[in-house]
């Protein structure tokens, strides 16, 4: 009876990320009718038109899609494997760590010489973290160890991003720090999309097969175990996919905060709790988070860039504080 | 041709031995119940059987690759974790990932028998989280059930169960013996496990002290040594009946 | 007698010109500042100049301030020299101005030029602090003159020029860059869009303004974000097709004669513009 309930909730969510996807094209400081747009978009009409709209709209939705889907997917993977509803990329400290590789790749000029450097930085920082997060929370990861083992990381990452930017030569990169900690999409081209899909698609990659091992998971590791999970392997996929994922999305997006919290516990009741069906849906929740928070930053203030980060947190915040009052009275 | 086979089995944890020298062989058609006080090792040499703790020695199960454990023995783990909201349909079904090659009709039988098997029905569409203590245990019971594995080791899997489940299930364990099929439990309950069990297996401080029939195990020297208790043992009708009379003086 | 009058007539006759020569030690702790002072200054009058005249890359006078002593603009530093003036720019900290103050020091605050008008102003301002009139209104007729030359746009039909510069910024008229511009005989993007003195452009609206001239800002040393769009792909096939001129600091910033080196630069990019057309 839930099956076919599940391919009409895919559908449903593809069909509002398809939705939004157009919105962002045509959503821009530079008020653009529909009609000239699809036309600029597919190379016929205005050359300064399809300009904008190929090299300025094009990428940021491209970007938008996959940078929600990868943070939303990561969290509900995150969150399958440390069977807690609070873990996401942001808060274990992997965005953070994920973006002082990034800076670190851009201000050494590594990511000048060899631009895949760039989402490659970005995905060793956030494996490192990924990795510390493991080893400092334990197996079977306590609300409180989570959470202040990401604290611990977010905080070291981001004084060393802070450091760093204000080693460099150049007098704007110490303000730098606001796009790599809230995050952005604007001005983006189809360079950066060539440079970070092919990571993000790697991360998927590697998760998706981790679909049934999260489900047999919900009964705890010895009982997953016995159902022939490999711990092993899992764990690698797990740390390897959401390093990719997290890593490719920060390095060309900065560090966009709570997606990874809000779509998977959104659209956990509509999947029956399964975290393998939770993993795409995730990604289409997520996509369609940021996609419509960047059509939001870009309404609300035409002009400036308002980061896509100062939306999902005022969304995700709260959703985060009251998450933290229900599973209080869960834990023993 | 022997579900389980141990020898030597020996598990250290915290530099104490915790698991000392198992030579253990199951057969089909068993109900072994483990018995033995507590802190005896119990649930460490079952993990250690089936492959889920560092041990020194060889376990038949656990020297088969991950995927193929999953296909010889299914176990139920005294913790009773229950991480998300499932139905418990959806929980039950949980142990058909172990058969990803076996085609749908198949899974949902085997999913369908189980819960039957455990009475189940009523509760099926309930998020198992928001279920009883009891109901849990049943519907975890189910999950092990439906995995359908020629060895089936459970760990306390009466605890916190009324009296009249606690006898359904181990009733459901006997005839599942009489099937061919092998059950390895881990009681504590010694009257139960005297009623329905085919072989107890006494554990103590990590060695097996005694194993075979019921009334060979519980002997009054093994009772008051290990347990520290005297009891009446009696053939009845039905089966064995055991009743704890006290504690042994000293 | 005779002696002690002659004695008398020639400490007049020594100190009278001395006070007709003004300040004696300058300091200078701008930039700006900094140049019109080497400009104008009696050889020996200017005793320090801020480092950042020391900078090539901001600087115009980066030679002739290499043979003053340089000061990081503490009120310590400055008061340790002894000067009898200390020339400033409107934005020098507070706090160390309100120092000089206590300390009895004469200083003379030059605000930020914004418009022709305003260099001449500075310019007679400088010569009258220095004591230097009579060179200030001599520099003055010469960049007038330059000026003339320089200003001889049509008042109709002027091409458009965008500025664009890191984080997006585009000036607009109303600041220096956009009098420069403006000078050289071109009409800016922005005003169209009620920019007044700046303000962030998006790169969409750059492009679909179609501009005739793109005048790109400079850029630093290293790596920073505010400068990505700048190397926009899209920005770079704009400039397939419209010529684009980067803006040389040590020329712009700061509102001294060297100004007219900018507008030459864009006037010849006018010229080479409208005579292919």
């Amino acid at each position: 009876m839930t099956r076919p309930r599940y391919s009409v909730l895919l559908a449903g969510l593809g069909l509002l990320v398809g939705l939004l996807f157009v919105a962002s094209l045509l959503t821009g400081p530079a008020g653009l009718r529909l009609g000239p747009s699809i036309a600029a978009l597919f190379g016929g009409g205005d050359e300064m038109m399809g300009l904008v709209m190929r090299e300025i709209r094009l990428p940021r939705a491209i970007l938008g899609l996959a940078v929600g889907a990868a943070l939303g997917v990561s969290g509900a993977a995150l969150q399958g494997f440390l069977r807690n509803p609070l873990a996401e990329p942001g808060l274990i400290g992997t965005s953070a760590s994920a973006a002082l590789g990034a800076v670190v790749a851009i201000h050494t000029g590594l990511a000048a010489a060899f631009p895949p450097a760039l989402p490659l930085a970005a995905l060793t920082g956030a494996l490192v973290s990924v990795a510390l997060v493991l080893v400092l929370a334990g197996p079977r990861a306590a609300t409180l160890s989570l959470i202040l083992s990401g604290i611990a990381i977010s905080a070291l990452a981001g004084a060393a991003t802070s450091l760093a930017l204000n080693l460099s030569p150049n007098p704007f990169a110490a303000n730098e720090i606001v796009f790599w900690m809230m995050g952005s999409l604007a001005d983006r081209s189809m360079l950066h999309v060539w440079i970070a899909l092919p990571v993000m698609a790697l991360g998927l990659a590697l998760l998706l097969p981790t679909a049934g091992a999260l489900d047999a998971l919900t009964l705890g590791e010895d009982a997953g175990a016995s159902m022939g999970v490999d711990l092993g392997r899992l764990r690698l996929l797990l740390v390897g996919g959401t390093a990719a994922l997290v890593g490719g999305a920060t390095a060309v997006a900065g560090s966009i905060g709570f997606v990874g919290l809000v779509a998977p516990h959104v659209l956990r009741r509509a999947v029956g709790s399964r975290p393998s069906r939770l993993l795409p849906a995730s990604a289409l929740g997520g996509a369609a988070m940021v996609l419509g928070a960047d059509i939001a930053v870009r309404l609300i203030m035409p002009d400036r860039d308002l980061k896509l980060g100062v939306l999902t947190a005022l969304v995700g915040a709260p959703f985060f504080l009251h998450l933290i009052v229900k599973t209080r009275g869960d834990t023993p | 041709m022997s579900r389980l086979t141990l020898s030597g089995l020996t598990c250290r944890l915290a530099g104490r031995t915790v698991v000392d020298a198992v030579d253990l062989t199951l057969q089909p058609g068993e109900f072994v119940g483990l018995i033995g006080p507590n802190g005896a090792g119990k649930t460490t040499l079952l993990r250690a059987a089936l492959g889920l703790l560092p041990f020194t020695g060889h376990s038949s199960i656990a020297a088969l690759p991950v995927r193929a454990r999953a296909r010889a023995a299914a176990f139920m783990p005294q913790g009773r974790e229950i991480a998300w909201p499932l139905t418990v349909e959806d929980l039950v079904a949980l142990g058909r990932v172990a058969h990803p090659d076996a085609i749908a009709g198949a899974e949902r039988a085997a999913t369908e028998r189980a819960i039957a098997a455990l009475r189940l029905d009523r509760l099926r569409h309930r998020p198992a989280t928001s279920l009883s203590g009891g109901e849990q245990a049943r519907a975890l019971l189910a999950r092990a059930l439906a995995q359908e594995t020629p060895l089936l080791v459970t760990d306390e899997p009466a605890a916190g169960l009324d009296p009249a489940a606690q006898i359904e299930v181990m009733e459901l364990f006997r005839d599942l013996a009489a099937e061919g099929r092998t059950i390895l439990s881990s009681l504590h309950d010694l009257g139960s496990a005297a009623r329905h069990c085919s072989r107890l297996i006494l554990l103590e401080r990590g060695r097996i002290v005694a194993d075979g029939p019921p009334e060979t195990v519980l002997t009054p020297a093994n009772l008051a040594r290990s347990f520290g208790v005297t009891a009446h043992v009696e053939r009845g009708p039905q089966g064995l009946i055991f009743q704890i009379l006290g504690r042994t003086s000293g | 007698m005779v002696g002690r009058w002659l004695a008398v007539l020639a400490t007049i006759g020594i100190t009278l010109p001395a006070l007709a020569e003004g300040p004696q030690r300058v300091v200078s702790m701008n930039l700006c500042t900094d140049q019109l002072a080497m400009m104008l200054a009696a050889p020996g009058q200017l005793v320090s100049v801020s480092r950042h005249a020391l900078d090539p890359s901001m600087s115009a006078m980066a030679d002739e301030a290499r043979a003053l002593p340089a000061n990081s603009g503490s009120a310590e530093e400055i008061f340790l020299l002894r000067p009898d003036l200390v020339l400033v720019g409107s934005f020098t900290d507070p706090v160390t101005l309100a120092m000089l103050a206590r300390l009895g020091v004469p200083v003379e605050v030059f605000p930020a030029e914004e418009t022709i008008e305003g260099i001449r102003a500075n310019m007679r301002r400088m010569g009258k602090a220095l004591g230097r009139e009579a060179e200030a209104g001599t520099a003055i007729a010469a960049f007038d003159a330059e000026l003339a030359r320089l200003d001889d746009a049509p008042a109709t039909a002027r091409p458009r020029a965008a500025l664009y510069a890191a984080n997006g910024y585009s000036s607009g008229s109303q600041s220096l860059a956009g009098q420069v511009v403006a000078l050289a005989g071109f009409d800016n993007i922005v005003d169209e869009m009620g920019f007044g003195a700046g303000g962030q452009l998006a790169l969409e609206n750059l492009l679909l303004s179609r501009p005739d001239l793109l005048v790109e800002g400079r850029r630093y040393p290293g790596h920073s974000r505010a400068e990505e769009p700048l190397d926009h792909p899209a920005l770079r096939a704009l400039t397939r097709s419209v010529p684009s001129v980067r803006m040389n600091d040590t020329d712009w910033v700061c509102g001294t004669p060297r100004i007219l080196r900018a507008v030459s630069q864009l006037r010849d990019a006018r010229l080479a513009l409208t005579g292919s057309q």
